[in-house]
């Protein structure tokens, strides 16, 4: 079993369009995974129909029982994100009770260790959800976290460790992973497991910097990394630039797309743009497809 | 688009006051890019507090470890270890420990950098002179392979502090804590979308952050005439304010690719951010709120 992860460091390169695309192309007996769970779009494309649905239940949240608190400040002094907080006069007899506040709460725990008054309650917090779904090309695991929320790096892991349980399961051969946007804590927990990442990138500086970032990454996790340059001919000199900076990497860049309004019009039409009609992007694309088909069989 | 803010906000003599730059997105931070700050200050070392064992004094008694919820510590027998990479710095081990065995260490989560760009780019790369003035530029940083993103974010937004005039954070992609620490405080938020399906349901995530926090808000269509109407439609239905819409343009991506603001490419968008910025004070004031502002 191989897994297949595709990051871009910043959102918006094209990189769910393609993982899309690899869905539709790939051969070999597939899992899709979307870790991208903040702003997950692959199912936009991949149409998943009859979920199952779990709760994703992470950490605990602080809530203070007002009845109790003497508003003694003691959490408020402790708290080291901001998530205690006074309300004065908000105690019948005028005096002041604390209070919570979630998105800032990290779910230490070290209020309701501390409370003098056992006035604290930690309750498991409601994250979001996951889902197994099936799809046109094969089984999928994807997300949703609820707003906000924290957790994203567990839900990440977690995603991807059910995608590998039922790819074992099922004996298929491919977990093809739409990974998160950046290289902080949801990146790093998509990384691990990973035999091969495909980080798609643009030829803009911004593009460049972000995959210098990236690549980073994958060498400090020690996971070997190919680069797609996607859009490649709206800076043909940057793209240049980003084909040398690979090579002194030892890095290769496996594929090259050109800007081609069919990949918009297939996302409207809610379509890969392998089963769109023949573009010039859907002919690199097939291309892309088969040199990583070949790096990981 | 935040950085093309603070382009025309600078060169024009209707917006008051200094011009703060401030970029959020610490994971990518691409700010430096198209402002081309000169920095002055050395980079400053951003740090989280974690604990080091001192296992001489310690008695395996474990209490460090049971009041971590990040499996930060662990204690097995007379073998303890501490794994400052999950540590969240809540402090509870320190604490709790009463043999003083664990003492403050440091892990390094980012830097913040610190400059001033310069303003009067009117594509001509000539300094358009009226009403131009110095962008203070703030830039957080996340070290490779450091996970966690928020406490750097924040500790940037400490630094910058509460700046007078039009302070504006460029923030990171997504809808989890990075996004809200970045969001909190702010009196307005730009949300930046293109008109396709990925981009209109990002938009809806991110709607549904910004109503959470209870920030007004606006929407900049980036990439416009692509042919997809539902994000205008989505607009409309729900009352929310599409303030700009930025044509697709190969010129544009062009002076993108280049790392040159959408307003060098098309010195004429320099009036529309202007008014943008106008139109948003003006939003500002009908909800009550001052000056300053959030651009994601």
């Amino acid at each position: 079993m191989k897994e297949l992860l595709i990051l871009s460091g910043k959102g918006g390169t094209g990189k769910t369009s393609i993982t899309a695309a690899f869905a539709h192309l790939a051969s070999h007996p597939r899992v899709i995974a979307d870790c991208d769970v903040d702003a997950s779009d692959l199912h936009l494309v991949l149409a998943p129909t009859e979920r199952e649905e779990h709760p994703f239940i992470s950490g605990v949240k602080a809530r203070v029982v007002p009845d109790l608190c003497s508003g003694c400040g003691t959490c408020v002094e402790l708290c080291q994100f901001d998530a205690m907080s006074l309300e004065e006069g908000a105690r019948q007899d005028g005096g002041a009770v604390a209070r919570c506040d979630e998105l800032s709460c990290e779910g230490c725990g070290v209020c309701a260790r501390f409370c003098p008054e056992s006035a604290i309650e930690l309750d498991p917090s409601d994250c979001g959800k996951w889902f197994i779904s099936k799809t046109r090309f094969g089984p999928m695991v994807h997300a949703w976290i609820r707003p906000g929320e924290e957790n994203s790096g567990k839900l990440v892991a977690l995603v991807k460790r059910k995608a590998s349980e039922l790819a074992e399961e099922l004996d298929k051969q491919l977990i093809l992973v739409d990974g998160p946007p950046g290289i902080g804590c949801p990146v790093i927990a998509s990384i691990s497991g990973a035999h091969l990442v495909l980080v798609v990138t643009e030829p803009t500086q911004s593009g460049r910097h972000d995959l210098e970032r990236v690549i980073g990454l994958t060498r400090h996790f020690k996971v070997p990394a190919c680069v797609c340059i996607n859009k490649w001919d709206l800076n043909q000199d940057m793209a240049r630039e980003i084909e040398d900076y690979c090579r002194d990497q030892g890095i290769e860049v496996v594929g090259s797309i050109p800007f081609d309004r069919a990949v918009t019009e297939a996302q409207v039409q809610g379509v890969c743009l392998t089963e769109h009609a023949d573009s010039e992007a859907a002919r690199a694309v097939k291309g892309l497809w088969e040199r990583i088909d070949a790096l990981l069989f | 688009m935040a950085a093309a803010l603070a382009l025309s906000a600078s060169g024009s003599d209707t917006i008051e006051g200094p011009v703060t730059f401030v970029d959020c997105d610490v994971e990518e931070p691409n700010g430096h890019i198209f402002l081309k700050p000169s920095f002055t200050h050395e980079p400053e070392p951003v740090t989280a507090v974690v604990p080091r064992v001192r296992e001489e004094r310690c008695n395996y008694c474990g209490a460090c470890r049971d009041i971590c919820r990040f499996n930060a510590i662990t204690v097995l027998g007379k073998t303890i270890l501490a794994f400052p990479d999950m540590c969240h710095s809540c402090k509870g081990c320190f604490l709790v420990c009463d043999q003083k065995a664990l003492e403050e260490d440091e892990r390094l989560l980012g830097q913040i950098k610190r400059g001033i760009a310069g303003s009067g780019v009117d594509g001509s790369g000539r300094n358009s002179g009226r009403g131009s003035r110095d962008i203070l530029f703030y830039s957080g940083e996340l070290r490779v392979g450091e996970a966690m993103s928020s406490p750097l974010i924040k500790a940037l937004k400490k630094r910058v502090g509460n700046a007078s005039g039009l302070v504006i954070y460029d923030a990171p992609p997504g809808t989890s804590c990075p996004v809200i620490k970045t969001m909190a405080g702010a009196d307005f938020v730009l949300l930046v979308t293109e008109p396709t399906p990925f981009g209109l349901h990002d938009l809806k995530l991110c709607a549904e952050v910004v109503e959470i926090l209870d920030i007004p808000f606006g929407v900049v269509i980036n990439r416009a005439g692509l042919g997809f109407d539902e994000v205008e439609k989505w607009c409309q239905q729900r009352g929310v304010p599409i303030l700009m819409e930025i044509p697709f343009d190969r010129k544009i991506a062009s002076a993108y690719a280049q790392g040159r603001a959408v307003i060098e490419a098309i010195p004429g968008l320099k009036g529309s951010f202007i008014s943008m910025i106008h139109d948003i004070e003006q939003l500002i004031r009908q909800s009550g709120k001052k000056a300053s502002e959030a651009g994601s």
